[in-house]
């Protein structure tokens, strides 16, 4: 059978210089020849399409939009070049949604990847029921963002909530979560740590495994302390992934939307972020330009600030734990 | 050969599966068998549900949807989007006094209701009120009337009582003509009552001053007709920004916003004693205060004269598919009947005279609110309210200022810088 097809291809090869059988192979050797070249960038095109349609085009729409005097609602549309940047540099509402956004993302993304990881420390040892802890660790990533922030929102509420009801026993006056600038930083840092640290450790677990067992043995034999092992065989070993969950924090949290703009219940405009705008983050500020003040083409120009700082910061982070990944 | 077709079948079949997934995302289903569903975007309260059966009833081809938001702040992204887009809108959207001169710039993405035999209606409304559904050239008739938000005072009976006020409403009107009096029985009622709030805050008594003032004087607030802005320089702005801010300077409100859900939790708590009350507002006060509120709230006089708060108009966007019955469906609702019925289910006082003089207006009393006479209350406002002009930019310098105000007292903005940074947040928002 094998022999056969090979003779039979060699035949239909043409030969060198020779005219005789060409037309025949050539349909069928050239759809061959498609197919094998053209086949896996079909199967792979899925991807590539989607993230066009979804993830380049409206990259290059927003900038479009950006360079307009764009209103949703007013129907406005002018070329104007640059202007929306101009005013984005001077604009004191942006740079203060900005200081916001990183306030809470720095109280909540340290916190939260530190815990996550002595977390995933305890949960590498031999305990009882390991599986019952690991599925704990992924129960709030599955609850919805809304609900957890609509239950947080209630226990920080400063007249009713349950916060400031336990910090009055141990004799603590209540705490203002909703007006005050820091504090509701706090709060809202909370709510994002609550859902996250569980998702953060179980990526270090699942690292952690993969570390040789021997060189803890080793380790051990040479007198090392559980303390010592951790930090000078579990945390450098760990470098990539906690760069990973680095960069991936560094993301979720300048986008961070949700969480504060329920926490805002009070005010008028809940994309205000408090009375003051004490808690109003970046996103929150593109979506009340874009959607609320008819402001399209400016909330479009937050937006393209606001990717530009992503990936500066993704880079400054990722410079910052490469260095001092616990490597000397 | 076996092998390479198979290959080559599954290249088609991949290609197929993408093409395939743009044709799913363009699906649009429209039930054939004549039953047509219309869809009502609506906020608050506006009191339809008997009148939508009613409706269904005398049209069997037709099922109407409402969907519902209580805050108008949340309501405003919504629409725009929906506008904006083309689609998502329902086939009778609900915009209010303070949202429709946004969309006259857009009168285009909206049915004429000229085309819809409008022209007959107009004798239905109050002149003002028919006015403002039409475009500034008057060629085209973008909304229908709803109510009119005449102004009254809530006010909690028992409440009143345990502070040593008068607690019929002809007495209480008496307390308060101005309101510089009206503050300092707020006073007296604070100092006997430390837990309970004179008023829910500043926003509902900055709105109706505003409206107020400037419906005494120039006719317009915070931009002229010609949609400059006017803030710093309206007398009518100041005058009610100074009377709104003495309250937040005396610890008199709350400082809760309308609608919001603190708001609407401390309707059914004794957090406040006075509300600022447009006619719709009683519905408001119904829906959350519900069995707790029941008898113990009233309607008397709102202090500083005439005026009204509010009001919507029903329009039809251009991207339904059934302008001819949104636009008959829009026209029932804002009929003197469609006002009455939704009067009687919501107090939403009506824009049409001839539904205002109807018995079951002007002698209506509302059993919730101790039978105060509310027909009559609000019918006297209505005949003296004169309009005041909002510009397209108005609801954003609305919430700015109102912001500014809770600033003050949540004790985050000192009293004497308020009116410097109000003006300078108006001036943003109206960028």
């Amino acid at each position: 059978m094998t022999t056969d097809l090979r003779a039979g291809r060699k035949q239909s090869r043409p030969a060198p210089g020779g005219t005789g059988q060409r037309p025949r192979t050539t349909w069928r050797g050239r759809l061959t020849k498609l197919d094998t070249k053209a086949s896996p960038y079909a199967f792979i095109s899925p991807f590539y399409i989607v993230f066009l349609i979804f993830g380049l085009f409206p990259l290059g729409f927003t900038l479009w939009v950006s360079l307009h005097d764009w209103g949703l609602a007013s129907g406005t549309r002018e070329f104007v070049g640059l202007e929306n940047y101009d005013y984005l540099l001077t604009d004191s509402d942006f740079w203060h949604a900005t200081v916001n956004t990183i306030g809470i993302f720095v109280m909540a993304t340290v916190p939260q990847l530190l815990i996550a990881l002595f977390i995933a420390n305890a949960l590498n040892r031999r305990i009882r029921m390991p599986t019952l802890f690991r599925i704990g660790m992924v129960a709030p990533l599955v609850t919805s963002t809304a609900a957890v922030s609509i239950v947080f929102t209630q226990m920080f509420d400063t007249d009713w909530g349950m916060i400031n009801w336990a910090l009055g026993l141990v004799g603590i006056d209540p705490i203002d979560w909703s007006t005050s600038r820091g504090w509701s930083w706090v709060a809202i840092a909370a709510m994002v740590n609550w859902r996250w640290i569980g998702y953060n450790a179980l990526i270090y677990l699942a690292a952690m495994q993969s570390i040789p067992r021997d060189l803890y043995e080793a380790a051990a034999i040479d007198g090392a302390s559980r303390t010592r092992q951790f930090w000078q065989i579990t945390v450098p070993m760990l470098r990539p992934t906690v760069i990973f969950t680095v960069i991936i924090s560094t993301i979720g949290g300048l986008q961070l939307f949700t969480e504060p703009v329920l926490f805002s219940v009070g005010t008028p405009n809940n994309m205000d972020g408090g009375a003051l705008h004490q808690f109003q983050t970046i996103t929150m500020y593109m979506y009340d330009n874009a959607f609320g003040s008819d402001r399209y083409g400016y909330g479009a120009a937050v937006a393209w600030a606001l990717f530009m700082m992503i990936i500066v910061f993704s880079l400054i982070n990722f410079l910052i734990v490469r260095r001092t990944g616990g490597t000397k | 050969m076996r092998a390479s077709m198979r290959r080559g079948l599954s290249t088609a079949v991949a290609a197929l599966l993408v093409g395939g997934l743009a044709v799913a995302c363009g699906g649009d289903d429209s039930g054939g068998d004549g039953n047509i569903e219309l869809t009502v975007d609506v906020f608050g309260e506006p009191g339809y549900e008997e009148l939508y059966k009613q409706y269904e009833a005398s049209h069997p081809n037709v099922t109407i949807k409402q969907r519902k938001v209580s805050a108008l702040d949340d309501f405003k992204p919504r629409i725009q989007q929906w506008m904006a887009t083309g689609s998502g809108a329902g086939d009778v959207v609900m915009l209010e006094e303070g949202i429709l001169p946004l969309y006259m710039q857009q009168a285009n993405k909206f049915v004429d209701l000229f085309d819809h035999g409008g022209k007959e209606l107009e004798q239905n409304f109050v002149s003002w009120k028919w006015a403002g559904g039409l475009t500034p050239d008057g060629e085209q008739l973008v909304g229908l009337g709803t109510d009119v938000g005449a102004l009254a005072m809530c006010y909690r009976t028992d409440l009143f009582e345990e502070a040593g006020l008068p607690t019929e409403r002809d007495e209480v009107s008496e307390l308060w003509p101005t309101w510089d009096e009206f503050l300092k029985v707020g006073q007296d009622f604070q100092s006997e009552m430390p837990d309970t709030k004179w008023l829910d805050g500043p926003t509902a008594i900055w709105r109706t001053t505003v409206l107020q003032q400037a419906g005494a004087g120039a006719g317009y607030s915070y931009f002229d007709k010609q949609n400059e802005l006017v803030f710093s320089s309206n007398p009518a702005v100041k005058a009610s920004f100074d009377t709104t801010l003495k309250f937040e300077q005396n610890k008199l409100t709350a400082d809760m916003s309308i609608f919001t859900p603190p708001w609407q939790t401390a309707l059914k708590r004794d957090t406040f004693a006075t509300v600022p009350c447009p006619s719709w507002m009683l519905g408001g006060i119904k829906e959350f205060s519900g069995d707790f509120g029941e008898g113990k709230w009233d309607v008397a006089q709102v202090p500083g004269g005439s005026g009204y708060w509010g009001g919507s108009w029903l329009a039809v966007p251009k991207q339904t598919d059934h302008a001819a019955e949104a636009a008959e469906l829009a026209k029932f609702l804002t009929s003197p009947e469609g006002q009455i019925g939704a009067y009687k289910a919501a107090n939403v006082f009506p824009s049409s005279p001839q539904a205002a003089k109807d018995p079951a207006v002007a002698e209506a009393k509302d059993p919730y609110f101790n039978d105060a006479p509310v027909g009559q209350i609000f019918g006297e406002m209505v005949a003296q309210a004169k309009p005041v002009y909002l510009g397209p930019k108005n609801e954003d310098v609305r919430q700015a200022v109102e912001n500014v105000l809770i600033g003050v007292g949540q004790g985050k903005v000192p009293a004497g810088e308020a009116w410097d940074k109000a003006v300078e947040e108006a001036e943003k928002s109206a960028r």
